[in-house]
């Protein structure tokens, strides 16, 4: 199983300003001086490995949308941020358009970043591809047709050209599609959101993205501990810190960073991955972020649980299980 | 983990020995709870005993500000210990309870 990461924002996509880029060049210059880089292969190690990644990269500005490589003749996604146009893309670059391909895309929510890369992904538009919509809502189909109609979109949904079928589920049942055990959650979201757990050959990632964990909840009868129990790699949603989500940002939904560790740890999963980072967040900051909740898992580690490794996700990033 | 309790003139002091986790955090949280009470109360929470604070601990600081601020009382820490500085740092929980660096520039600022 492999995971790859298409768009890691939240709320709103976050793209990189000129004055932006221009600082991270500079900063790359000035690092370079010193270096002998007389080669490709000098430059890219230099990259690397001198350069921290919010100098040398990028965290990215896309949407959530999460890819699961299953091995499997079907594409499986979560979420239809901005990231669902690249993986589209993608796809297209991949196969060409005469190839037709069967999509299974798993929504947590149908808040406005979660959805707003669907009119951009070109498999919809192309006669032949079955695309699945699966998820816990009841108005998913109004949902994507109000995007993608009069006067906010040119094209309307019901226009088109591949076969697109929205399929209900239900909380704490499980499924089989395309080979994947899939298992959904409802979480504390406006409007509720769903996580998932996937399973195949013994590997388990838990999607977990607009979900308020209440701290109060973190004891071992709290079911997203059962949720998570032992999986590979959860993928959580961390876009505030536990200052924020317990005072101004209370109940709008979201979690942290200190919460993530702390029900990773309880749940004895091997690698956290924070998903969803708030927009407002540069660079630097969500590598901050990440150095000190790699930190907090190691200060709240006790003798009795395994280590558990910590990674912000970025635009791009692969996993594999 | 033991919570002594002393006054420094109308300051309640409270000082919790060893780790604030899921474990102790309730009882910490009943103690702070039934200090901070219902009239305008000073509290000071010396932190130089605490090892280590879980996200149940800093919610049980959390309560406590709020029924502090809801009865126009006041709360407040001081004598962190170096991991439990790190702890606030990392979830910026200066911005919740407020928080001096020593005891007795907190007893000052709160006499």
């Amino acid at each position: 199983m492999l995971i790859r990461f298409w768009g890691t924002r939240g709320s709103l996509p976050a793209p990189l300003s000129y004055r932006a880029v221009r600082t991270k060049i500079r900063e790359a210059l000035l690092a370079a001086r010193s270096q002998s880089l007389d080669g490709a292969d000098a430059i890219d190690l230099f990259i690397d490995r001198s350069l921290p990644f919010s100098v040398g990269g990028t965290y990215g500005g896309n949407t959530c949308c999460v890819e699961i490589v299953t091995g499997g003749d079907e594409y499986v996604l979560c979420d239809m941020g901005t990231g669902a146009r690249e993986f589209g893309n993608s796809v297209l670059a991949k196969h060409g358009p005469a190839k037709k391909n069967r999509f299974n895309i798993f929504m947590s929510h149908l808040h406005w970043d979660h959805i707003m890369g669907f009119p951009f992904f070109t498999p919809a538009y192309i006669p032949g591809n079955v695309i699945r919509i699966h998820g816990c809502h009841k108005v998913m189909r109004e949902a994507f047709e109000r995007q993608q109609s009069n006067p906010s979109f040119p094209v309307d949904f019901r226009t088109l050209g591949a076969t697109i079928e929205f399929v209900e589920l239900e909380p704490g049942r499980t499924y089989e599609i395309d080979g994947l055990s899939v298992r959904a959650i409802l979480q504390n979201h406006g409007g509720d959101s769903f996580g998932y757990r996937f399973s195949k050959d013994g590997r388990t990632v838990v999607y977990s993205t607009d979900s308020e964990h209440k701290f109060e909840a973190l004891d071992q009868s709290y079911p997203f501990i059962e949720f998570f129990r032992n999986a590979d790699v959860v993928i959580f949603e961390a876009q505030y810190s536990l200052a924020d989500q317990v005072s101004v940002k209370e109940g709008w939904g979201h979690s942290c960073n200190i919460i993530g560790v702390e029900l990773a740890q309880l749940a004895g999963v091997k690698h956290l991955v924070m998903y969803h980072h708030e927009p407002v967040d540069d660079d630097k900051m969500l590598e901050k972020i990440l150095a000190e909740t790699r930190r907090y898992e190691e200060i709240s580690r006790t003798e009795q649980k395994q280590k558990l490794i910590v990674t912000s996700a970025y635009d791009g990033l692969e996993i594999i299980l | 983990m033991e919570i002594s309790e002393q006054r420094e003139g109308n300051i309640i002091v409270l000082s919790p020995v060893g780790r604030v986790n899921n474990d102790t955090s309730r009882a910490f949280q009943t103690k702070l709870l039934s200090c901070v009470g219902s009239t305008a109360t000073k509290i000071l929470i010396d932190f130089s005993g605490v090892e280590y604070i879980s996200a149940a601990g800093l919610r049980a600081l959390m309560m406590a500000s709020k029924q502090s601020k809801a009865t126009n009382g006041r709360l407040a820490i001081a004598g962190r210990t170096p991991m439990v500085k790190e702890i606030f740092t990392i979830s910026r929980f200066s911005l919740v309870v407020q928080v001096f660096d020593t005891i007795a520039e907190a007893i000052t600022a709160m006499s």
